[in-house]
């Protein structure tokens, strides 16, 4: 089984990584861009049995470590 | 049929006769695995074998030297019991393939190269060359290296505390980074790379081995072309945190008295280690490479030995030690595994999975690695330019304005405010001076550490660019009070197989030798960098040096800042308003033309030891040496550095106004001195000394014209981040 | 008086820290994350550095280690904590401090001396400065763009709980002096009590007139005159 997680800002906590990007993709001449938010991407192995188990501790790991709440939103898949 | 066609191994960057060498030595067909390591071993990046024969002809003894070239670093003694161990290598290639990689993994080899020594690491410098700022990649590279370099740097915590960037359009194709390390370690316990002791073990440490950087070292031997973006998947990738542990675990661990030696896995990984220090203590080899940490699976006995991961050492350790280092380098959660033995039959043999993967004999390869005597042509001289025929299009204020905004004079705050270059808490004098000094730990003494080369005058006169590159350095260290001790060479060239780039070369070495033997700083470590060119066009020859001197006392270091108002400035040195091959002919007359200016040793020699020798009294209170850009710019940056102005009362006597601004004559520095007795001072010394004016207001004024300093650090400080803003 | 300096992997600023401590009496040990039980110590300080390379998020998982919740039951018994820079940002990753330290809004590491504004000196950490006084320390940071909710930065402001601010030579905040973008200018702050003060600028680099000046030092001084003399 695989957890896969995506961590982005909250909306409303400024990215200027995010902004940067979009000025990039700018001067690179792509239009219509518009805003930009960046983020990390997770990937964990688990042995767990189901996929209820599986995403319960994966948010738990998520609360725990892997995003800081205070400025991060996570969100889960679960591949069987 | 055999599978060593002629494709094979030109593939592997060996030439016919380089592969008849090695049926030669073997009696027999190599396997694949085994041409890998007669390939990267005979690199010209490993093996040194167009340059060896100039090498050798470089002044490398001293009283005080403990250690020359041929170690990882070299050492030099800085009393007290202490020693100072220190190296510059390039990593230029792969720098200009993935710039933020590049460098950062640049820095992590030569740290390794340092600590491995015993050393702790204390101060990081790099000396960067880009092409021309209008080059579409350039911002891009210069982005890249920095952040690479600080990320490493930064994140290792050892402070970066300067060196020096330049651009130039013959740097587009091929970019320079070279980065030096300067560590301290007690005398008595200097680490060295000979492996002795049939039966004692071959232990592996640090990070896991993965793919990366598969025949990186081939790569830095060949000339670029249009396809080389397509060698990416060989850059490595570095991690600063591991190695961040490895120092601290090595450290540690030299502490105690289990090593037989060590050595870092640098270019070329497992297999030049492993060579290098058997070779060196005249043993064999047993491998067995199912035990070596892998990071991933199903690596071939080849990839194992060619794979350039970053951050992991090899050592050999005493008899029964074994429990001790693998209890060090578990606390720092570190890959420890016992990987071989030494031997007595003078062989490397490599085991995988219970067989046999290669079997050569370890002399051969280490020491009978080709040597070449290339043909080599001096190119002749360039005719020199007067300074009549060179216009003055402006004010000499104006001019002055725009040679400080302009790529190499404009302040590099953008690039060393990255830079952690205060982590420690030793640092005395920071980026933006002659030399960094970085306090001894402990101590009163301070190390005072820079780093120069203009190639320019090189490819003029490469005699005379490398006698200058040596004296400059020499100049930097004595204008901030040290006492010059020792240099390492880093000499970044272009094709060696071309005539006029190996008579570049030849003559670099010559003129740096000069240097060396008159002015006393042998050279203990360095590194040659060829190939660097890109469809036939050569860089600037380009040899670097990093110099090293000694502050007994660091409170005696002196600044470039004017330290008041109402200073007289003296100008200290002959000017002569030689503009050939100047910036300000290169910047306002857009001409790279005329003769390098010449460098007389004596009376660079003469004239900085009365420099040092006042600056140790306590007489010179401030001090800065003219080089790039000539005297007004020298000027104009002390005023800056201090936020004080000057009015100038001298002028060039029979010279035109814009010779004597900023015609770059050698052997020359700016001072402000305590006391009246200055010029009597320097007179009695048979030092040429004038007076050019008084410090004091907010602008440099001269006769008429007026330049305040909020204007000329304007056009100073704006340039290089409004073009990386761009 | 007693101190610790907490040492993770990839601390680098433990050397710097121990030197500051040491010129001010301070009799600082040091002790590895590994360890479960701290020494009977007036302060305990965490220094700047990459711990654990700072990977996922700067501090974080030094957050997670087990001298932490050592570190935590001694602030909760009154013991004074300071937190420098990567410091600062376990500090707020453990949640004993509100907020977040964001990447720098220029996304640059930048490293330069800056002016701080002493906002709330009633506490054993700035006792050594005036109310109101500018110092001038270096910063030394690539995540140190402080961040929280507006209520939070409210209650921070209302509670007295900012204790310095970016500033200008003359103490005045602006946007112009601000090296990273925090909100309100805010370098450092402390918990509700007052003895925990997490702040993203280095004293500990700036106690000698020759190597940077003396702008930190009061602050050393300070603590070891509040906190000591002990034992």
């Amino acid at each position: 089984m695989k957890a896969k997680i995506h961590v982005t800002l909250k909306n409303g906590v400024h990215d200027p990584q995010g902004q940067a990007i979009g000025h990039a993709l700018e001067s690179l001449g792509f239009d219509g861009v518009g805003d930009v938010r960046q983020g990390k991407y997770i990937e964990i192995d688990l042995v767990d049995s189901t996929e209820a188990a599986a995403q319960e501790k994966v948010a738990a790991m998520c609360r725990q470590l892997l995003a800081n709440t205070v400025i991060e939103n996570y969100i889960i898949e679960i591949d069987g | 049929m055999s599978a060593m066609t002629p494709a094979v191994f030109a593939e592997h960057g060996l030439s016919e006769a380089e592969y008849d060498k090695i049926l030669d030595i073997l009696g027999r067909e190599p396997n694949l695995t085994e041409l890998g390591v007669f390939s990267v071993m005979w690199s010209e990046h490993c093996s040194y074998k167009s340059s060896k024969k100039w090498l050798k002809k470089l002044p490398t003894e001293a009283p005080w030297v403990i250690c020359g070239p041929g170690e990882n670093a070299g050492v030099i003694d800085i009393g007290d019991g202490q020693a100072a161990v220190f190296k510059m290598e390039s990593h230029n290639h792969p720098s200009y393939i993935e710039p933020y990689q590049g460098a950062a993994t640049g820095v992590g080899g030569i740290l390794r190269d340092v600590f491995t020594m015993g050393a702790r690491p204390v101060a990081n410098m790099n000396v960067l060359r880009f092409g021309d700022a209008s080059h579409p990649k350039t911002r891009h590279l210069v982005a890249g290296v920095v952040s690479g370099i600080g990320g490493y740097g930064n994140c290792v915590g050892v402070p970066t505390l300067g060196g020096e960037c330049a651009f130039h359009g013959s740097y587009d194709g091929n970019i320079l980074v070279n980065a030096m390390t300067v560590g301290i370690a007690d005398a008595d316990k200097i680490f060295y790379s000979a492996a002795t002791g049939a039966g004692n073990l071959v232990v592996y440490v640090g990070s896991k081995t993965g793919r990366d950087g598969i025949h990186g070292a081939t790569m830095a031997s060949a000339e670029f072309t249009e396809n080389s973006d397509e060698k990416r998947p060989t850059v490595q990738v570095g991690d600063p945190f591991t190695e961040k542990l490895l120092i601290e675990a090595c450290l540690e661990l030299m502490a105690t008295d289990v090593i037989v030696a060590i050595q870092d896995m640098g270019a070329a990984g497992l297999t030049s280690s492993s060579f290098e220090m058997a070779s060196k203590g005249g043993v064999g080899v047993d491998l067995n490479l199912d035990q070596v940490p892998a990071r991933e699976e199903n690596m071939t006995a080849y990839e194992f030995l060619l794979s350039e991961s970053q951050e992991r050492m090899l050592m050999v350790l005493k008899p029964g030690e074994e429990d001790t280092a693998r209890k060090i380098f578990e606390k720092w959660e570190l890959d420890f595994s016992v990987v071989g033995r030494l031997t007595d039959t003078g062989r490397m043999v490599i085991r995988e999975k219970g067989e046999v993967a290669a079997d050569l004999p370890i002399d051969p390869l280490a020491l009978a690695s080709p040597e070449y005597d290339r043909p080599w042509v001096v190119a002749p001289p360039p005719a020199d330019v007067c300074a009549a025929d060179v216009p003055a299009p402006g004010p000499i204020f104006a001019l002055l304005k725009n040679l400080m905004g302009s790529p190499d004079l404009c302040s590099k705050r953008w690039i060393w405010e990255q830079y952690d270059h205060l982590v420690m808490g030793d640092t005395v004098q920071r980026p933006g001076g002659d030399a960094a000094v970085v306090r001894v730990r402990d101590t009163q003494k301070a190390l005072a550490i820079t780093t120069d080369c203009t190639p320019r005058y090189c490819l003029a006169d490469p005699v005379m660019g490398g006698k200058q590159a040596v004296a400059e350095t020499w100049r930097n260290l004595t204008a901030v009070g040290a006492q010059p001790l020792a240099i390492t060479d880093n000499l970044n060239f272009g094709n060696p197989e071309r005539p006029e780039i190996m008579g570049q070369f030849v003559g670099a070495i010559e003129g740096i030798g000069a240097a060396c033997t008159v002015l006393e700083v042998p050279v203990v470590s360095g590194n040659v960098s060829l190939y660097n060119e890109t469809n036939g066009e050569a860089i600037l020859p380009t040899p670097a040096i990093g110099a090293v001197g000694l502050l007994t006392d660091y409170t005696q270091a002196v600044g470039l800042a004017f330290p008041g108002d109402g200073l007289a400035v003296y100008l200290i040195g002959e000017t002569q308003g030689h503009l050939g091959q100047s910036l300000y002919l290169r910047e306002i007359a857009g001409r790279e033309e005329g003769k390098a200016p010449p460098v007389d040793l004596d009376r660079e020699r003469k004239i900085g030891d009365f420099v040092r020798d006042e600056i140790g009294r306590g007489v010179i209170t401030s001090c800065h040496d003219i080089s790039d850009g000539g005297l007004l710019v020298a000027l104009a940056e002390m005023a800056l550095a201090a936020n004080i102005g000057i009015t100038i009362t001298a002028g060039g006597g029979s010279l035109s106004d814009h010779a004597w601004a900023f015609g770059e004559d050698q052997a020359r520095y700016l001072v402000t001195a305590a006391g009246k007795h200055f010029v009597a001072l320097a007179e009695v010394a048979r030092v040429p000394v004038t007076c050019i004016g008084r410090t004091g207001g907010v602008a440099l004024v001269w006769g008429d014209q007026t330049l305040t300093l909020d204007e000329l650090r304007a056009a100073h400080e704006d340039w290089l981040p409004d073009y990386m803003a761009g | 008086m007693n101190s610790a300096v907490i040492v993770f992997p990839g601390t680098n600023r433990e050397r710097d820290m121990v030197l500051a401590l040491s010129a001010a009496g301070a009799r600082p040990v040091e002790v590895w994350h590994r360890e479960t039980r701290l020494p009977a110590v007036d302060l305990i300080v965490i220094p700047g550095g990459f711990s654990y390379g700072d990977y996922l998020r700067a501090g974080c998982m030094a957050g997670h280690s087990p001298i932490i919740r050592e570190v935590k039951k001694q602030a909760e018994a009154g013991v004074h904590v300071l937190g420098v820079c990567n410091g600062f940002q376990v500090l707020t990753e453990t949640g004993l401090l509100p907020g977040a330290l964001l990447r720098n809004a220029h996304l640059k590491f930048i490293c330069k001396d800056v002016h701080l504004k002493v906002e709330n000196n009633g506490t054993p950490f700035l006792s050594g400065y005036e109310s109101g006084a500018v110092m001038s320390v270096p910063v030394a940071h690539h995540d140190g763009n402080y961040f929280a909710d507006e209520a939070t930065l409210d209650a921070l402001d209302g509670e007295g709980r900012v204790a310095v601010r970016y500033c200008g030579p003359d103490g005045t905040v602006t946007r112009y002096h601000n090296p990273n973008g925090s909100q309100r200018n805010i370098a450092g702050i402390y918990n509700k009590r007052g003895n925990i003060l997490g702040m993203m600028p280095h004293p500990e680099d700036a106690i000698d007139k020759l190597l940077g000046g003396i702008g930190g030092k009061p602050l050393f001084d300070g603590l070891a005159g509040a906190l000591g003399p002990t034992s």
